[in-house]
Order: structure tokens, then sequence, then C-alpha cells
């Protein structure tokens, strides 16, 4: 079992954390005035690398904070973790 | 003593003679035998017959890598699939053999089980000479340390030899090392305990088995297994190796045995295992083994050395005690049934057997190599490669945090582990920032230097050329053969993970411990490659078997999952309920009197609410409460609908979607005041929903100042339902108003009712005049009570979650979850009335406008009343236009959602999703029950009292 580096509470078991999908996609400005192709990226499409992800994760088991980590999708290693309001770190 | 237990060695208790049963017969043995030992003392070899061809097979190891020896256990509780050379003995253990297939006990077991969580420091698997040095060296410089063994007593390979360490007796040094480290307040040593998985960041979990070697005299108060879920900033793996065979012809006759098992034998147990021995090799160690035989006594025929040098040193000690020595011999094949009597021996020119020749035996010892034990190093993630010199896999790759000693790495010499395991120490403690500790280094014997490396040799060429390979037994447990491995490569198959899958090797319980690599040898000479580019299997917990019992720990019977109850849930224990789960929680599903089935009683209580006054637990659904300056638009945000606009004192029915516009949830929501608001959820779903709210407002509007609070258990909910439900309240709330016009339909108040303060909302999910009275959970009974006792003259009746679903399903009031499946917008649920056409957007809006939701065939929430009106459809029926069912694909319309027996309609009908369901109202469909084909009729989702006259009584 992994331990995933919570920004406020420290490295925790994995399974007091739930997975929030990729990480910096913003709800749009204006979802009315996009054509459907391009609302249909926001709500259906991700990417999926193999390496380093920026994703989402959600420490719901105890501070219940969202935070964002950069995880490699090949190794699992958890290489940066930062907070909602923190700039993606570069790793790398 | 027998013929074949020693008076003068091993490490059994003499004084403490065991008897038990085995197939049917009694023996005798010593505390400290193994099930396996004790067999040998006794002269049984063969434990059982084989799965797919019935042989003979007997015990072939010392440990758990024997691929033979699986027992049934009887006493004291039925176990199945252990093994002899594993299983200690006790009085009055009755044991029998198994043909690979074991039985499960038909009665409970009564043993608990349970687990401990662990941080340290440095964890050791392994107390050999590596791991207590390991141990040893962490446990001095203060650090937190756990030395895992699976043995009853440390020694590992030391226990089964006759090696010095300091001039001593090297178990002299391992009992003064256990009783250092027991000193020690930081440092925790588990015997009997087994390292099954390795993990992630130092997880590692171990199965301690802490009374199965007391049998009938366990203690009731002891859990039997405990699985340890380690933590440690650093592993160090002395996990030793094992010692594989050589393949040959007939090589599963019982007698036939791993050269280093024997010797452990003679000096763990002080077993002799035979009376007149063949040893056959292709590396220097079995030469220990027919040396320390012969001076037990043993006759030793021959040493068949596969080589064609034998090595000098090793010669020489044989010769000394006219042990014969054939190098550049194997042994090609065995005579005998249900024990060897003759090895058949040839010399090896070119890689063929020659002319052979039979040498008389009762035991016949192999030794092919040695594998180290990777399992967990590979587990973790470690990359193992081949050495060539060895003949084996060792780790190489270095995993952070981990360190492998002595024998797992390949390091087979006394003198190498010791300083392997003190390095490995050194290394951990380094890395922890912890200065090591001084100590002299132990120092163990000489020993034998030889020049002559090991000879990797799979199999030895089978001399039956018309069936080669059809009795050269690879995996015993799985009856797999060389024949069964070339079938795999002459069907095309190349990797070693299609030939595992194809012959099975490797399957059995001991996943192929001793046979794996021999597998993948033979694959590598098949197909011409190398092994070392085929590698091995993928090494997968648990490295031994492992119960699901000792798995599940405690979390069994009610502790599987917590149960949440209400306050009024003893109440309802009392009236007799019967209990639905609802997630966690446990609802009375309905109340049956006596005599009463379900159909019956919830006919009843349907009749009660819609005819006069009944009521009902809602407790369990979810409330969270939402506050601050920017509660409203939080929620108008969230909603389908405006909730901005509600005013206090007032409620509105509420919907909200995912982005993809479908339907997550529905509930109500109240006005408290300005800055609050509380809304309720499905029962299901609460959770959820506030996991929801929760993202939204950390992730995309962290801006909002709005607090959320799950409040559900806080409050107590009962709902009071029918024409007379106003009656039974001004009753028990004498000072509220309760006429229509005083508290109108979705609104809600504050009133003392039946003495306790309390919440009343004017809601409705049954179409019927209803009251919803929420209160503190610790005035519950007080409530219930008090409107059991004000509703009696009215026959006021409790239902269930039953009745609640008819009542709701008649008004065609979905239920998400039920109804829906996550593919269902509030559209399709035909209420786009509760989708907002003022808000500039919502969760969910831009999607309603995509073309996927424009389809005039989606699926429609409809009623459904089957013509003959007493049919109740299945749920999850499908539903088709046409009672001609031609070929498949057939074309499916849809299926029911909810169906249920109304008292209402003297019918029964149901909901359903069915593709452009709106326009097909009036049609007829039908839908399957069992293998028939029944009419129905498309109807509007609202069946009872359409036009609502019914709301306000």
């Amino acid at each position: 079992m992994q331990l995933i580096p919570c920004p406020w509470c420290g490295p925790r078991d994995e399974v007091e954390f739930h997975y929030g999908g990729a990480a910096h996609v913003a709800y749009p400005e204006d979802p009315q005035s996009l054509t459907d192709e391009d609302w249909a990226r926001y709500v259906f499409f991700r990417d999926n690398p193999k390496g380093p992800f920026a994703e989402r994760w959600c420490h719901t088991a105890s501070c219940r904070r969202w935070f964002n980590a950069i995880r490699d999708t090949a190794t699992h290693q958890v290489l940066a973790v930062y907070r909602m309001d923190e700039a993606k770190p570069v790793t790398s | 003593m027998s013929l074949y237990r020693l008076p003068d060695r091993g490490r059994v208790d003499r004084s403490t003679p065991v008897t038990f049963t085995y197939n049917g017969s009694p023996y005798t043995g010593y505390a400290g035998d193994t099930l396996a030992s004790a067999l040998l003392a006794n002269g049984v070899h063969q434990v059982t017959t084989s799965i797919k061809y019935g042989r003979p097979r007997g015990i072939m190891a010392a440990g758990p890598e024997d691929p033979n020896a699986l027992v049934q256990v009887e006493t004291p509780f039925p176990e199945p699939m252990l093994t002899a050379t594993t299983v200690e003995l006790y009085d009055g253990l009755v044991a029998s053999g198994l043909s690979g297939q074991g039985r499960l006990a038909t009665e409970p077991d009564p043993a608990r089980y349970d687990a401990m969580h662990q941080h340290c420091d440095v964890l050791v698997v392994g107390a050999g000479p590596a791991g207590l040095t390991a141990a040893l060296t962490a446990a001095r410089s203060g650090a937190r340390v756990v030395l895992l063994d699976d043995q009853p007593e440390a020694g590992g390979s030391l226990l089964g030899t006759t090696e010095l360490i300091d001039d001593r007796p090297a178990l002299e040094w391992v009992e003064a090392a256990v009783a250092e480290l027991d000193s020690l307040p930081e440092v925790r040593v588990l015997s009997r305990t087994t390292a099954f998985g390795f993990y992630d960041d130092g997880f590692v979990l171990a199965l301690e088995r802490r009374t199965d070697h007391l049998g009938f005299a366990a203690p009731e108060h002891l859990s039997r297994q405990r699985v340890w879920r380690l933590r440690a900033k650093h592993v160090v793996l002395a996990t030793g190796a094992h010692e594989r065979p050589v393949v040959f012809a007939d090589n599963d006759r019982p007698g036939t045995m791993l050269a280093a098992s024997a010797r452990t034998y003679l000096h763990r147990y002080g077993v002799r295992c035979g009376q007149r021995a063949v040893v056959f090799t292709t590396n220097d160690s079995a030469y220990q083994a027919a040396v320390d035989l012969a001076d037990a006594g043993l006759e030793v025929a021959a040493v068949i050395d596969a080589r064609p040098q034998s090595p000098a040193g090793w010669a020489a000690e044989c010769a000394e005690r006219g042990i014969e020595v054939r190098s550049g011999h194997v042994v090609t094949g065995t005579t005998g049934h249900e024990r060897v009597i003759r090895a058949h021996v040839a010399q090896l020119t070119d890689g063929r057997p020659q002319l052979r020749s039979g040498i008389g035996c009762d035991l016949l010892l192999v030794s092919g190599g040695w594998n180290p034990a990777v399992h967990l190093f590979s587990q973790a993630g470690g990359r193992l490669s081949y050495d060539d010199a060895l003949g084996a896999f060792v780790p190489s790759s270095s995993l952070e945090a981990v360190t492998v000693a002595g024998a797992a790495r390949g390091t087979f010499q006394l003198d190498g582990c010791l300083a392997d395991g003190g390095e490995a120490a050194q290394r951990a403690l380094a890395g922890l920032g912890r200065p090591t500790a001084g100590g002299t280094p132990p120092r163990p014997s000489a020993a034998h230097e030889s020049a002559e490396r090991p000879l990797t040799l799979w199999t030895v060429p089978d001399p039956d050329e018309q069936h080669a390979g059809a009795t050269q037994f690879v995996d015993l447990q799985r009856d797999a053969t060389v024949a069964d491995v070339l079938r795999a490569t002459g069907a095309g198959l190349r990797s070693v993970e299609h030939v595992k899958r194809y012959t099975t090797i490797g399957t059995a319980h001991d996943q192929g411990k001793t046979s794996g690599i021999i597998s993948s040898g033979l694959v590598a000479q098949s197909v011409r490659a190398g092994i070392a580019d085929l590698g091995t299997t993928t090494f997968r917990p648990p490295y031994t078997p492992v119960s699901f019992a000792a798995l599940a720990g405690r979390d069994r019977g009610h502790l599987h999952d917590p149960e949440r109850v209400t306050p009024l849930h003893l109440l309802h224990v009392a009236a007799g309920a019967d209990f639905e789960d609802v997630g966690q929680w446990k609802r009375p599903r309905y109340f049956p009197r006596a005599g009463e089935d379900m159909d019956t009683a919830v006919l009843r209580e349907c009749r009660a609410a819609r005819e006069s006054v009944a009521m009902m637990d809602a407790s369990t659904l979810g409330k969270i409460e939402v506050e601050g300056p920017d509660a409203a638009e939080l929620l108008d945000r969230l909603y389908t609908n405006l909730m901005s606009s509600l005013k206090v004192g007032f409620i509105r029915y509420g919907v909200m979607c995912g982005v993809d516009g479908m339907a997550i949830d529905d509930g109500t929501v109240m006005r408290l005041a300005d800055d609050r608001f509380l809304l309720t959820t499905t029962t299901g779903n609460a959770a959820k929903i506030l996991d929801w709210m929760e993202e939204w407002l950390q992730t995309e509007w962290p801006d909002l100042a709005v607090r959320l609070t799950s409040v559900t258990e806080q409050w107590a909910t009962v709902a009071l339902v029918g024409p007379r439900s106003r009656d039974v309240l001004a009753l028990v709330a004498p000072e509220l108003a309760v006429d229509n016009d005083s508290f109108p339909f979705m609104t809600w108040r504050e009133a003392m009712v039946a003495g306790v303060p309390a919440r009343v909302c004017r809601i409705s999910f049954s179409g019927e005049l209803a009251f919803e009275v929420n209160v503190s959970g610790w005035d519950a009974v007080t409530l219930w009570e008090a409107l059991l006792a004000a509703g009696e003259s009215y026959g006021i009746t409790a239902y269930g979650t039953e009745t609640m679903h008819v009542l709701r399903a008649e008004k065609g009031y979905p239920i998400i979850g039920q109804d829906t499946d996550g593919t269902v917008t509030p559209q399709d649920l035909g209420m786009s009335w509760v989708v907002s056409k003022k808000k500039p957007d919502f969760i969910g809006k831009r999607s309603f406008a995509r073309a996927e939701n424009q389809r005039a065939d989606r699926k429609h929430l409809v009623g459904l009343l089957p013509v003959q009106r007493d049919i109740l459809l299945p749920e999850g029926a499908q539903l088709v236009a046409d009672p001609q069912i031609g070929p498949p694909p057939v074309r499916m319309l849809g299926h029911v959602t909810s169906s249920y027996r109304s008292a209402a309609l003297e019918a029964t009908f149901a909901l359903a999703l069915v593709k452009g369901g709106r326009d097909r109202i009036g049609q007829t469909l039908y839908s399957t029950v069992g293998d028939e084909l029944v009419p129905v009729t498309v109807a509007e989702p609202v069946l009872y009292d359409p036009e609502g006259a019914r709301r306000d009584g």
C-alpha cells in the first residue's frame, strides 16, 4: 500500500485518499458559448500519459482537502504534491 | 528409538512424546517435530497420491517449498491444503494426504483472527545468519527493529547444519543473538510469522500463526492467526534460498528428496530419512549432506556428480567414509513403486547418457542448485537477472530503502551471509541517518574451498525416447512433466508466462518454488533462447498460502461493515420490523402483523397512508447544512433549478446533475436563514453528495464563502402521512397552526411537538397530505411514541421502505439510482420543470443542449400497467415491441425500474425507462416474466391522483 504525502497531513496510506482525475482542467468560463465539440472535450476527454501526470486527489478519510499531485503513471511514484492554489511545480 | 530416529541428534523434545494419526494409522513423534519429520521418523515417505496420474508421492523438502506433501488436517478444526513440512506436530493431530484438493469445513470456524499495525525503522525478514546479523546491527544502534521468521525458532539454515560461529555451535550464537534482541525495548521478534507480501513504500504483510501449533491446547482467548501490517523505513530481505532438484524420469517416487532437506531432517529433527542413500548433485552443497548422513550411520552408496570433475576436498571426505563418487554421471531414472528402490545411473557423454546401471537405495537425494528466495524483492518491483555461475535469478536492481542480504541475493557461504547482514543493516542505518554502534562481527568456521563451479542442469535426457519426458515431473503437485513443457513450446509458446498457463506449472500451493525456474530453463532450451532473456514468471503475493479467515480478521459477520441505525432502531426491532440494508443503514422494510407476508403487510400499510394516517422513520435521509454568505450562490450553481429565490421558511425540491447533465441526486432544500440552508439527499447518496459539493467548493470555487456540514445524525425525522396526519399533528403540537393557510405545502415551521423542539416540514413523498417532523436524535423516541399514541384512534400505522416505495411510485416520483442509472437527465424523467431557464449556467446545463440529449428516442420514465392486472413485472425485465421474438439480436426498448402491487390502484404497476416512452403512452409493449412475454400498457408515470388533489388534505 502506497504512501501519499498529503500537503496538509503528511504521508498517509493510499486507502485514505480518493482519486479525482486530471488536474488543471478548469470549468469553462462560459460553457454556453462553447461548441458541442469543445464542451464534450471538457466533459469527456482527458490525457492518459505514461509518465508524470498532474492529477487531483482528496484526503477523504482525514482532512477532506483536495490537492494536486504529480504522479508517474508508470511507477505510481508521487513526484510532487501541491495545494489547489499553488502553481504546478516543475518536476523532472 | 526407531530405525529412523537418532537418539542423540535434533532439537525435538524427547521428553514430550506426541501421538497423532495419519491416513488412519496411529504414530508417535515428539514436540518440535513437523508432521513431515514425524512421518519420516516412522519410515513413512509416501504421504499421498498425485492429482492426475494417481502416482505415489512423498516428502521432498523440509519447508514451505515442498510441492508434494499436501495434507488435510481434521483436528481440532478441519483445514485443507496445508503442507506436512510446515504443520507443527501436536498431540491428537489427525491428518490425511491430499491429492491436490482439500475439503473446507462445513461448520463455522470458532477461532478468532485479528490484525496488528506496526511501524519500524528496520524490518528484517528472515532470522537466519544474515537476518540475525542485520537485526543485531540495527538494534544495537537503537533503531526500532522488527525481525520476522516463519519458523518456530530463529536460526534459518543453521537449524539444519553443524556449522560453528565464534568457535561455538552456530545455534549457541543464534540463542545469544535472540536473547540480546529480546532484551532491547525497541525490538520485536516474531517467530512463526511469514512475510507474504511486500508492497509499496516499505509496506509488508505478514501472517503470524499464534496457536496452530498448540492444537487442542490452544487458549480460546488468543487469536489463532494474526496479520501484521508493517510499515518500515527500511526493509532487509534475508529470505534465504530454496534448493531445486534436477528432473529425471520417475523423479517423483517417494524417497526422492532434496539433499539439504535430508540434512535438515537429520540435524534439526534427528531423523534419518532412509537406510541407504544415493546422492545426485550438480554442485558442492550436496556433498555435505552425504558426509553428514554417512556420519549419522546411513549407508551412502554413491555421490553422482553431473560435473566432469568432482571437487577434490569433498571427494577426499567421501573417500574417507567409503562413499563412491561418480563424476560425469547422472541419475536417469528410478525403480520402485511406493518407495524408490533403485537409482538408474549412467555416464553423461556429450550430453547423452550412456549405458545405465542400477544402485539399490531407499533414499535418493537430489540437488540441482539453489534458487535465491527473491519473491518479496520481486513483488516490491525489484528486477532480477540471471546469474550464469549460480544458474539462478538474483536481484539486480536496487530498490529504495530495500536491501537484500545473504542467500536471498546468491551469497551461499556462511561467512558471506554474516557479513552481508551487517552491511545491510549499516546501509539501512545510513539511510535513516543513524550511526552504527560497535560490536565484533561473528566469525564462522572455515568453509570448504572449491574450484568446481556448479553445473546448471535442468533435466537429464530421458532414456525412454519413445515417451520422452512423460514421467519427468517438473511440477509434482500439478503432475506436469517435461513432455508437457515441450508440448507447450511445440504449440508455439515462447513466453514463460504462457507456458505457465498452458502447463499449469507453478500454479499450485507452492507457486513453483522448486519448479518455476526449471520450467523457464526447459523453455529456453526448447526454443533455443537464453533463459536470461526469457526471465521468470511474475512473483505475486502471497509467498505462501494465507487463509481468507486470516485476511478477513475481525471483519466478519456484523463487523464486516459498519451498521448504522437510527435512534428509533430498538423500537422497530421491538415492533417486529423486517429490516433491509440501505447503504450501511438498517431500515425497517415493513412491519408484519401476525400471519402477514410482505405483500399483505405492505398493502395494509399503503391503505393506512392513503386512507387515514401512517408514519415512517425517515431519519436516514442525508442532511447537509450549507451556511455562509455565498450559500445561495453555491446551491444555484449545483441544482438545476433556482434556489436563491427561495424565501426563509420555505422548501423547494431540487435535482443535481453531473457536468454531463445526468441526474445524480434529488431532494429538498429548506431555507433556514438568508445565509443558511438545509438540504436532504437520497439515503444512500449522502456521503457522495457532500463529497460532490466539497469538490466544487474546493477545486473550482474556493472564492465562495460557504461551509458544508453533514447533519444526518443530528436529526431524527418522522414522516407523518395521510389524510388524518394534520389531525394527529394538531394533537401533539397544540401551539402550531396546522391549517392549510397557516402552514401551506412546501413550508416549514419551528414548533414544540410532543413537548420537544421540532422543525416541521410540509413535504410529501406520497402525494398525500403529509408532514416531516425533525427533532434531535435524543428526542426521537419521545416523538415516535407520542405520534403512535395520538394517532391510535385513527389507526395510525408504522410503515417501512417498501410501502414508501409503492406510495412514491404510484405518484411517479423516481428514486435516483433505482429508476435512473447515470444516463438519465431530468428531461428524461419528465421533469423539465425543475430545470431553470433563467439561470445563465449551472452544473449540467450545457450538456442538455448536446445533440445526444435532444434525441427523440432517448429513454423516458413512464408508467407500465400489465394488461393482466395481477402480474408483477420483475424489476430489470426487458421490454420489446413485438411478442414474436425473432432471432437475436432482439431490439430492446427499455427495462422495468420499479414494480409493485398497488392497494390504491387495485392492480400491479411499474415504472420503466422506455425509448421514446412519452410518445408511446397508450401503446402495448411486452415484458419478460420468466420465460413468458406479457403485454403491458405504457402510461403516464403519475398513476395515482394525477391532479394532486390529495396534497392539502
